[in-house]
């Protein structure tokens, strides 16, 4: 390796002062800052109802399958295409479920494999003719939602099905167990989150020093710290205050887990890589070797898993399945990847993002309900939300 | 002869940088100006000062017109009083027909009511002074590059242009169609339109000019009159680079050894007209350290011979064998192309070479992210090391490798794809026009790269429409014309001529 890159690179990176480096990176915090804005209105006009640890688990179960959904969609969007059945897939695989345990007496696990599989098929039938046979996504997935809203009605002759088995109910409902016995008090959540905020810090500190050997741009420290300092205090906070209801629910950790996943994914891995090239440019990326098509196809298998899943966990917290489930669900998946800065033409967007977006939704309608607010006024609230952060993101682009 | 047009004084700044510094340029009452300078110079943006993109106010100095300061607010300002621009990207609507396109925005109507019949007879008269044998209702996208900058001009002649401005007009022209329009200009200087010619190539300038203003760094360096004698092309460089251009190729002793890559009878099918033959029974072979060309005319069908080779990126129903040190190989998809150590650097990189929203490093990784990850994980600081190394290696001017590549210019967006595909680390190195769009300073340093790459023992097929650089670069030139190869010169016995000859004799059987 040459060594005079690196000096030279120093020399072309002056120090960067916090206004600067925030000021450059507006788009990455600017996200989260209007999401803690928003909790602190809610909490503020609720009169702190929105923070309490049963609202908060709520807020979690609430939001779990969207943000679920979002991870998928994410993938989905940046390779520029969109996803508009999952809504239904939500519907089909929910009702699935409930027809394999409750009339045809599967037990929950094969269930759960089998309506696994069923989802990453749909995606399948569908990425087959978006991936080889250039059919529009938006035309394929539209097809789709009518398709699956038909045979979800089908499949359960138009009635709910329940109640499930309490194993499968579990994970919705389920907290992850006490193992320290605290009575009245979780430690397990403490100790989870205090576990996972060591984890986050360790990670950043060691890419920080890595950043730093190799004179990459960092953020200044001072922001560093700032940062992580924050990141810790509101992780830790958030699972003392579950940790004084009944500990931290399954689907959160499920949920921790894919999104952890999801941003290596996106951030680390080749596959992640050539799906940001694919959606940037196609043709430069498939001159370059890389198999568009198959990747196309795999974003769309990996939707419909995902959209599974989330069939199975919006089924599992209903302990029902009807034919209404899942009506929507899309638009609020695909308004949340977009609230969190994705491009609607590919190649741009972050899992952190789209998590984030999700969340911006969650929150509002938790806060709406607490207040009162009336379904349509909600909706009309949501939709405006939706365009002022699009907007507020093209013209930040434009600067 | 009174000035139709003088600049006077004229400073643009962006934030940040001074692009126009007190530029100057008077030109003549039906003169051809040419306006020349490197890229960056400031031609464009000299001229989207005068054709009112940037408003009056937005810059400093004067604009004096047919003797009266003008003050455009806009484009529709300039072009009332027949200042028309065409600019290098072709601003037609392809899916309309010529006759909408030439009259779009300026309809032959009444009431809002379309006189069809009146914009048909004016499209054909137009057609007829730009020599264009086209039917009126033909739609754009049918007709090839040449054509549609002719159906521009004749838009611009349909608005009773005075003052002509063509950006770059014969960049993606072959020679024929260059000369024609070359000749067009001369042809309106004649009925007293001026006109000023922005244009890399030198040789069209002298041609056709009778004044030449040199831009550099924002600044007007000199205005060369060529009507009292003629100026020559090294001239016209030394006032562009600020220096005498010793050579305009490096120089290179080539260092030849035995035959890398075979080509045997490859042929192509066009995609969607199964039953034209658009590559015909290629053979060619390429030798280690060796720098070979391909010569023809625009759609001789290089770039699809090229790419149908390069993993069937063009074409259908290919056939044909390819063989490695003897070996024949598998070059069925890009994949296999690029493991068998073949690469293929584009004509077209914003197209099909880069992703433009992504940095120089992602960009510089692409084709071997491999090269940079354990299993499927990219070692980032790994991948780092890779695009500095590249970055000075190849001279890309950037601040950082985290620079989006959408925002460098021609000359390093293209060592930014030399870049991806040398890190593939290739035996056999395809380039495609390397240097178009690239400014006399920046060609310079690819040639070097190219020499480079020769000398370090790799084979290089350089495709490229400007017969000067084939011949001061290549080892071999291949010439092909309508898919086939009809002939090849060592570089000892070639010669523009030799080149033409062959190609106008092909084409008369």
């Amino acid at each position: 390796m040459d060594t005079r890159t690196a000096d030279e690179l120093q020399v072309s990176q002056p120090k960067t002062s916090w206004m600067e480096f925030i000021k450059s990176h507006f788009r990455d915090y600017g996200m989260l800052l209007s999401l803690l804005v928003i909790m602190l209105f809610f909490q503020v006009v609720t009169n702190g109802t929105l923070l309490r640890p049963l609202n908060l688990t709520n807020l979690v179960l609430q939001n779990s399958y969207i943000v679920i959904m979002a991870l998928g969609m994410l993938l989905v969007i940046v390779a520029g295409h969109i996803d508009l059945s999952v809504g239904s897939i939500v519907g089909f695989v929910g009702g699935l479920a409930a027809m394999m345990m409750v009339r045809w007496g599967f037990d929950p696990v094969t269930t759960t494999i089998a309506c696994l599989i069923v989802g990453g098929l749909i995606g399948a039938a569908q990425g087959y003719w978006v991936a080889y046979f250039k059919v529009p996504s938006f035309i394929v997935t539209l097809a789709g939602m009518l398709v699956f809203k038909g045979l979800t009605l089908a499949l359960l002759g138009g009635m709910s099905v329940g109640p499930f088995p309490v194993v499968f109910q579990r994970l919705s409902s389920g907290f992850i167990p006490d193992v320290f016995g605290g009575e009245g008090f979780n430690y397990t959540a403490l100790f989870l989150g205090t576990a996972s905020v060591a984890a986050i810090i360790y990670f950043s500190f060691r890419s920080r020093s890595n950043q730093l050997k190799h004179a990459v741009e960092t953020a200044p420290f001072g922001l560093f710290l700032f940062k992580n300092g924050l990141l810790a205090v509101l992780v830790i906070a958030f699972c003392y205050l579950m940790a004084t209801y009944r500990g931290l629910p399954n689907v959160l950790v499920i949920m921790a887990v894919l999104i952890a996943l999801y941003a290596f994914v996106t951030n680390r891995t080749t596959v992640g890589r050539r799906i940001y090239a694919l959606g940037g440019n196609e043709k430069a990326a498939k001159l370059s070797g890389i198999k568009t098509e198959r990747l196309t196809f795999l974003t769309f298998v990996n939707m419909g898993v995902l959209a599974g899943l989330a069939g199975l966990i919006f089924a599992a917290r209903l302990n029902t399945a009807t034919p209404k489930a899942g009506l929507g669900f899309e638009l609020d998946v695909i308004a949340a990847v977009f609230i969190g800065g994705a491009s609607a033409t590919g190649g741009v967007g972050k899992v952190t993002g789209a998590v984030i977006g999700a969340f911006v939704m969650g929150v509002m309608n938790n806060g709406m309900s607490i207040l009162g607010i009336g379904i349509d006024y909600q909706q009309v609230i949501k939709g405006l939300v939706l365009l002022a952060a699009v907007s507020l993101d093209v013209y930040n682009r434009k600067k | 002869m009174n000035a139709i047009l003088e600049m006077r004084g004229i400073t643009k700044t962006f934030p940040g940088v001074k692009a126009l510094d007190n530029v100057n340029i008077t030109v003549k009452a039906g003169e051809i100006h040419a306006l020349v300078g490197e890229n960056g110079a400031g031609k464009s943006t000299l001229m989207k000062v005068l054709s009112g993109v940037y408003p009056h106010g937005s810059y400093s100095g004067s604009i004096v017109y047919e003797g009266e300061e003008r003050r455009f607010k806009g484009i529709a300002d300039s072009e009332s009083l027949g200042i028309i621009i065409i600019h290098q990207e072709l601003a037609l609507v392809p899916l309309l027909s010529i006759a909408e396109n030439i009259f779009l925005g300026n309809e032959q109507a009444k009431y809002g009511v379309i006189d069809w019949s009146l914009a048909y007879s004016r499209t054909k008269e137009l057609l007829k002074v730009v020599g264009l044998n086209e039917s009126p209702d033909t739609l754009v996208t049918n007709l090839g590059v040449g054509k549609q900058q002719l159906v521009e001009i004749a838009k611009a002649l349909s608005k009773k242009v005075k003052l002509l401005i063509l950006d770059e007009p014969t960049a993606s022209l072959n020679e024929k169609d260059s000369d024609a329009l070359l000749n067009l200009l001369l042809q309106f200087k004649a009925q007293g339109i001026s006109s000023i010619l922005i244009s890399h190539k030198l040789n069209e300038i002298s041609k056709v000019a009778d004044a030449i203003t040199v831009l550099r760094d924002g600044g007007t360096v000199e205005t060369l009159d060529c009507r009292a004698q003629a100026v020559s092309e090294d001239r016209i460089i030394r006032g562009m680079v600020g220096r005498t251009m010793e050579d305009r190729y490096p120089r290179r002793e080539p260092k030849i050894g035995e035959i890398i890559l075979q080509v045997e009878n490859w042929s192509a099918y066009h995609p969607i007209h199964t039953h034209v033959q658009v590559v015909k029974n290629i053979n060619l072979n390429i030798r280690r350290g060796e720098i070979v060309g391909i010569a023809g005319l625009m759609g001789a069908g290089r770039t699809e011979f090229a790419m149908s080779l390069f993993g069937r990126s063009y074409g259908q129903n290919i056939s044909g064998r390819v063989m490695l040190h003897g070996k024949p190989i598998d070059v069925s998809t890009v994949e296999k192309a690029v493991a068998n150590r073949i690469a293929y650097a584009t004509e077209d990189r914003k197209t099909y070479g880069l992703v433009l929203a992504e940095d120089v490093r992602k960009n510089v990784t692409l084709a071997n992210l491999e090269g940079v990850s354990k299993r499927f994980v990219i070692d980032e600081i790994q991948e780092l090391a890779v695009a500095n190394d590249y970055r000075a290696k190849m001279r890309i001017r950037s601040p950082n490798v985290f620079q989006e590549t959408v925002n460098l210019s021609g000359g390093n967006q293209q060592k930014v794809v030399l870049s991806k595909w040398l890190f593939s680390d290739p035996e056999i190195l395809i380039l495609d026009e390397p240097t178009r769009g690239i400014d006399v300073g920046a060609k310079y340093e690819i040639y070097t790269i190219i020499n480079r790459l020769a000398d370090a023992g790799k084979g290089v097929l350089m495709i490229s429409s400007e017969m000067p650089e084939l011949l001061g670069m290549c080892d071999r030139i291949y010439v092909m014309n309508e898919g086939a190869l009809i002939a090849e010169f060592d570089i000892a016995e070639a010669s523009q001529e030799k080149i033409m000859h062959a190609i106008v004799k092909s084409g008369r059987r």
